[in-house]
């Protein structure tokens, strides 16, 4: 894991910040003076993780470049949510061109920026699952093979939640959403591979490809502060809530992230040039169903009744993860 | 200086000396030519400070000159046929967001049938995408109109489409005077974006707009673009002086004095219709012709002017809006007085068929014995057209019509139906 | 810059939605009731100390802790600690060792030297104070520093009472108690040993004091009919631990039984195998769970050798010193009923730890006193049934320990303090809802199990009266006061701040923790469930 490590007993590196610590080594979103790359009026719903991964990462990379940052994102919530006419809650240079080409805009703002010699500027792409592992996929590829000098950021909520809760690639076995609902003999969607956009990253041998939650906005700073001390293309996973599309309470957003990588269903590790080279260990080991239990979208797993089964299964898709990034 | 230059080279040269700073290509004939040129000049540093970025699609390329172009850097790319429409979202999206990209349109036809020929198919199915079109006649105005197209784009912050024939011009090898890049240079000012990425003063770019100011965004770019009725003149004023060489505005017309009827068109075509005209000019009869260079804005003040002492117009097109018929002869007509002329539509030169001075000298004679259909295709194969009409009529499953005509004609072995 | 129409806004112009329409729930900060703050007998803020000392200000920390007890070094000795068997800590790995904390600090100040001053100016009122115990001299601690003359007065020789007749050298070292003594004799209080006060109203007479407080402590060891031959060498737990600070050590012999399951058992059978008893037998009528020491003492004297006879009582003592037992059973309610079976042990001398109770001849002849049960019945405010007379320590009815002495004194010194002004005592802060484990969000505590201070190896502790337990370094203390999860007051970790997904919560200076920004805030709560220490609270938006 990236993050430094930091001798605090009270609240150890799990916590935002703390009194005791040097400045030096507190979290960014600690710090008074953050930047606030998305800042308060922005019209997310209560609880948006989206909102939170990416304030964590946009002002960490601000953090890391003194603000010479500017990034394109895709359509989505993210974008709706910070920019309807007329008000914008981003204070950083930011264009929405499409859904499907965030990857391929920051490209050319990346080439514009070398050819103006202005190497101190670093760009940023970023979208939610749709336009990343579905509809912008292409271009992100193409950004990636070519290695272009790109942070791309994907704040995944699992489903197409601004246009009302429909699956997308990324929409995890057995999760309800209004186009896999919560009828028939196999309720929910379908079990099959998902896309790993993670791992399809990382077949693209680039220099850096990280997964991380918004339960710990530290290791989300540090990947991106690592991340920013490389050039060439480089992948950050976020995996966001959505209290709305998973249908867990506004308070749980964190709670339920946390548990995501706790049962090991979302597994956190750093990659660099196409090879692990980090995972973040589970702390406190949960069975996926206390992760489940948390979330409407999985309600028919344990109502009218408890299917063992899909439960096995979702099970079995932990412990795979466990054993496949070495996760205790 | 003069050369003897292939028209996609010597549009690649023309780009080169307006000093691009991001390229971003998709390889799509008959536009490949173009940025194969370039890339190698860019690789040369012929071009420099340059990036050519090979993009995996035109979707890409269209998205990567909008990032450029919004951070502030002179941003070309070229394309044709199903690429332009594959990037169809992004075309609407740079123009929307005022990004002065210049793209050069091969033109080519669009499938399917899939056929790799020139006609205006394409960019007349962008032609509400809210980019400017100019549409050239021959190579050397396509290398003087992408340096007007560069000034006019960054003028207005508006996207611009040099339309040249693919293979016609695009593949031709023609005598061009190139101009100097000191010329280049007067006429064509470092670009100064309206607005740009820059976190020394941050923006907000490519806002959501709901419906209590959307009218007002499209009124708004409506106006901008008819600006370009104005700004196209000065400008090309401007570089036939940089030149020394007359530049077409809006349009150009050809032995127009005192003809009854006039032959409107776009692009390369029109070097034939004026053979016809000489031709038929030559015989007594009052014609002539109007090229049209800017089809987006839509001339309507100029095209009236030049129309106005005519009977007759025909209108060559060489795309079709299916289901209704001719695209520019319905802006022509726009442009008209109720009543003021007669105006024939005629496709023509569909998917790369030739159009040859006989055969348009043909059609105008038809039109002068008052034998030509309000619209009309040039040279169609009427035999073949009505058996596979027949066919279709006799028996609902007969087949894919395209098939059946090459069948037909022989192109393709009949095989049991 | 030109900016296009709407399709191009300014930065930060959202700040115009005031998205805090959206809330039906609000977060708002508070403050909950540690409990360790509960639980303290001496009414210690252990969490708002514990705060300094996380920050490495140790006299800070320190002063904080004399505002309630002037003995921080010995009670970070003796006090059995009811603080950390209540610390919400527990339940995540180990207790705070607040105690181990205590004693660093206590010994840092003595070894620095730091001394206390008065508060307040001379109020020209005399107080008399009766038995320099640990409830005596808090009463005289506080009392000087509200500004009025005291003089204690003690039968015994030596300051300290139980402190220094009780508790044996190994658990609380002369030099230490002496140590805080003499700091709260420098607060210009008088002391007279040697003083035996016999008739209380005939002291405050002479003396023309305009209040007293009565500490006498509990010294006389109770004694329970045992049939003896005359040889029979008894005595018992209070007088052997007494003359532990004469000049000459008792002699026990070889093999000590000691009768009683309390404390002073413990102490009392620790200090025989230190005497050189090679058998420290200590003989109990019920079980170990029943037992009144403390587990820790019971797990020291086991492991410094000292044997346990459970359910057993003793019948007679013979000539020869041979004891004899009767087996005990528990019956279902629990008590220990006499089964007949009889065994012989062999004793050289047999200690009596069966309990204390106080002298109170001094009271004889006051009027308006009540006393029950052998001890003095005072009410709400520490007052005896005379106006004036004060009582607090072993002698009123409660839990009989050095720590609940001292917070006697600190409480009837600000009762006799409010009396003597004729006004009453200042309300303390409103008492908040206790701070459970439940409200805390622990996932955000690293995992960091409690500093086990270095005891003195078995050895020496067997033969010498050199302290057994030892105390932190200053990085061990550090480390352990950081283990303090501030249950139920903030502590700044910015949590609220970083988590909040509308930047809602507003970072103040250091130290004035944070504010909601109302405007703003949507009330998801992920401030209330994210905080480590449950000082949020989301209450129902006012309609």
């Amino acid at each position: 894991m990236a993050s430094r490590p930091i001798k605090f007993y009270q609240v150890g590196s799990h916590a935002a910040g703390n009194r005791l610590l040097d400045p030096e080594l507190s979290s960014v979103q600690a710090d008074p003076n953050r930047s606030n790359s998305i800042t308060k009026g922005h019209r997310a719903c209560q609880g948006c993780g989206e909102a939170l991964g990416a304030r964590y990462a946009l002002d960490a990379a601000m953090r890391a470049t003194s603000g010479q940052l500017i990034a394109a994102n895709a359509t989505g919530c993210l974008e709706v949510f910070s920019t309807p006419y007329p008000e914008s809650s981003w204070q950083m240079p930011w264009l929405h061109s499409l859904f499907a080409n965030a990857p391929s805009v920051a490209t050319g703002i990346a080439a514009a920026l070398k050819v103006k010699g202005r190497s101190d500027v670093r760009v940023i792409g970023q979208g939610g699952d749709g336009g990343t592992v579905d509809i912008g996929m292409a271009c992100l590829s193409g950004m990636f093979e070519r290695n272009d000098d790109v942070l791309y950021i994907c704040y995944d909520n699992e489903a197409y939640m601004n246009t009302g809760v429909q699956r997308s690639g990324s929409t995890p076995p057995a999760a309800r959403t209004m186009t896999t609902q919560a009828v028939g003999a196999e309720p929910g969607n379908v079990f099959g591979q998902g896309k790993d956009m993670a791992r399809i990253a990382m077949a693209h041998d680039i220099p850096y490809v990280a997964t991380a939650t918004i339960a710990d906005l530290r290791d989300v700073e540090a990947k991106v502060e690592r991340a920013m001390e490389l050039h060439g293309a480089r992948y950050l996973h976020i995996l966001v809530t959505c209290p709305l599309g998973w249908s867990c309470a506004a308070a749980d957003s964190i709670k339920v992230a946390r548990l995501a990588k706790e049962t090991g269903l979302f597994p956190v590790f750093e990659a660099e040039l196409g090879h692990v080279s980090a995972v973040s260990k589970i702390r406190r080991r949960r069975p996926v169903e206390e992760y489940l239990k948390l979330q409407g979208r999985y309600s028919h797993l344990f109502k009218p009744n408890r299917r063992e089964d899909v439960l096995a299964h979702i099970q079995a898709i932990a412990d795979r993860n466990i054993e496949r990034y070495g996760l205790l | 200086m003069l050369e003897q230059l292939e028209g996609s080279r010597a549009v690649a040269r023309a780009v080169a000396l307006c000093r691009p700073e991001v390229i971003p290509a998709y390889p799509i004939s008959p536009q490949t030519h173009i940025v194969e040129a370039l890339s190698a000049m860019v690789k040369a540093e012929e071009i420099a400070p340059c990036e050519f970025v090979n993009v995996e699609s035109e979707y890409a390329a269209m998205s990567v000159a909008i990032g450029a172009s919004a951070t502030g850097a002179r941003t070309y790319t070229a394309t044709a046929s199903q690429g332009l429409l594959y990037m169809a979202e992004a075309l609407y999206n740079a123009s929307g967001l005022g990004l002065p990209i210049v793209m050069t349109v091969a033109n080519r036809a669009i499938g399917a049938p899939i056929n790799i020929w020139n006609d205006h198919s394409d960019s007349m199915s962008q032609r509400d995408s809210g980019w400017l079109q100019l549409y050239v006649e021959s190579n050397q105005e396509a290398v003087d109109t992408h340096l007007l197209a560069f000034r006019l784009a960054e003028e207005l912050s508006l996207p611009v489409m040099v339309c040249m024939d693919g293979f016609i011009l695009t593949h031709a090898y023609e005598r061009i005077d190139l101009p100097s890049q000191e010329q280049v240079d007067e006429f064509l000012p470092a670009y100064e974006p309206r607005q740009v990425l820059d976190p020394d003063e941050p923006v907000t770019i490519g806002a959501m707009v709901g419906p209590e100011a959307f009218t007002e965004v499209k009124y708004l770019a409506h106006v901008k673009q008819l600006q370009a009725l104005e700004t196209i003149p000065e400008l090309s004023g401007e570089l036939g002086d940089v030149l020394g060489r007359q530049q077409d505005g809006l349009l150009r017309g050809y032995r127009c004095e005192e003809a009854e009827t006039i032959v409107v068109a776009l692009g390369s075509v029109l070097g034939t219709i004026e053979d016809a005209v000489d031709e038929l000019r030559d015989r007594g009869v009052k014609v002539g012709a109007v090229g049209v260079k800017a089809f987006r804005p839509f001339p309507l003040a100029a095209v009236r002017e030049a129309l106005a002492g005519a009977a007759r117009v025909v209108v060559i097109e060489k795309a079709l809006a299916l289901g209704v018929g001719g695209i520019l002869s319905e802006n022509v007509q726009t442009a008209l007085p109720h009543g003021a002329a007669r105006v024939h539509t005629v496709i023509a030169g569909l998917g790369g068929r030739p159009i040859t001075t006989a055969s348009l000298v043909g059609l105008l004679e038809d039109a002068f014995e008052e034998r030509l259909e309000q619209m009309s295709f040039l040279d169609l194969n009427v035999e073949l057209v009505e058996r596979e009409l027949e066919r279709t009529r006799a028996t609902r499953r007969s087949g894919p019509p395209a098939e059946n005509m090459l069948r037909d004609i022989g192109t393709v072995a009949a095989g049991p139906v | 810059m030109d900016k296009p129409f709407a399709i191009t806004l300014d930065v930060g112009s959202s700040l115009a939605n005031k998205t805090g329409a959206w809330r039906d729930e609000r977060p708002v900060y508070v403050d909950r009731l540690p409990p360790c703050n509960k639980g303290c007998p001496a009414g210690e803020n252990i969490q708002a100390w514990l705060y300094h000392a996380e920050e490495g200000r140790y006299e800070d920390a320190w002063r904080q802790i004399v505002q309630d007890n002037p003995f921080p070094a010995v009670m970070g000795r003796v006090c059995y600690h009811p603080c950390t068997t209540v610390c919400n800590r527990a339940e995540l790995d180990e207790a705070v060792g607040i105690n181990s904390v205590e004693r660093f600090l206590g010994d840092q100040a003595i070894e620095q030297g730091w001394t206390v001053q008065a508060d307040a100016e001379p109020s020209g009122k005399r107080v008399l104070v009766v038995g320099a115990g640990p409830s005596g001299l808090s009463a005289a601690y506080h009392l000087a520093r509200l500004g009025h003359e005291v003089v204690i007065r003690d039968a015994g020789p030596l300051p300290g009472g139980m402190m220094r007749f009780g508790i044996p050298a190994y658990r609380l070292p002369r030099d230490v108690l002496q140590a805080e003594i003499d700091r709260i004799l420098a607060l210009g209080v008088t002391l007279e040993c040697d003083h035996k006060v016999a008739d209380i109203q005939d002291e405050i007479d002479e003396g023309a004091f305009d209040a007293a407080f009565l500490a006498v402590g509990a010294h006389i060891g109770r004694r329970a009919y045992i049939p003896a031959g005359e040889a029979a060498h008894i005595l018992d737990a209070v007088s052997l631990l007494r003359s532990m600070e004469g000049e000459e050590r008792p002699l026990l012999g070889r093999r000590v039984v000691i009768y009683g399951g309390g404390n002073t058992a413990m102490d009392a059978a620790r200090t025989a195998k230190r005497l050189g008893a090679s058998d420290a037998i200590v003989v109990y009528r019920r079980t170990q769970e029943q037992m009144g020491a403390h587990e820790f003492e019971l797990q020291e004297a086991l492991e410094e050798g000292v044997v346990m006879k459970w359910l057993s009582t003793i019948k007679s003592a013979g000539e020869d010193g041979t004891l004899t037992l009767e087996r005990m059973e528990l019956d279902e309610t629990g008590f220990p009923q006499p089964t007949g079976e009889l065994e012989q042990l062999e004793s050289d001398s047999l200690v009596l730890a069966l309990g204390q109770e106080a002298d109170l001849s001094l009271l004889d002849g006051v009027p308006d006193l009540e006393v029950a049960d052998g001890v003095v019945k005072v009410d709400a405010s520490m007052m005896t049934g005379r106006p004036g007379i004060f009582a607090g320590g072993d002698m009123v009815p409660a839990e009989r320990s050095v720590t609940v002495g001292v917070g006697h004194g600190k409480k009837a010194a600000r009762n006799i303090d409010a009396w003597l002004r004729g006004s009453a005592v200042a309300a303390g802060p409103t008492k908040h809802e206790e701070a459970s484990f439940a409200g805390l969000n622990t996932w955000y505590f690293s995992d960091a199990p409690k500093t086990v201070a270095p005891r003195l190896e078995m050895v020496r502790r067997q033969s010498s009266f050199a302290e057994v337990q030892l105390g932190l370094d200053a990085e061990n203390a550090l480390f352990e006061a950081r283990r303090c999860l501030s249950c139920g007051n903030c502590f700044e970790c910015d949590n609220c701040y970083g988590l909040c997904p509308d930047n809602a919560v507003i970072k103040l200076d250091p130290g004035a923790r944070y504010e909601i920004d109302y405007d703003y805030c949507k009330g998801c709560g992920i401030c209330a469930e994210e905080c480590p220490c449950g000082a949020i609270e989301m209450v129902p938006e006012p309609s």
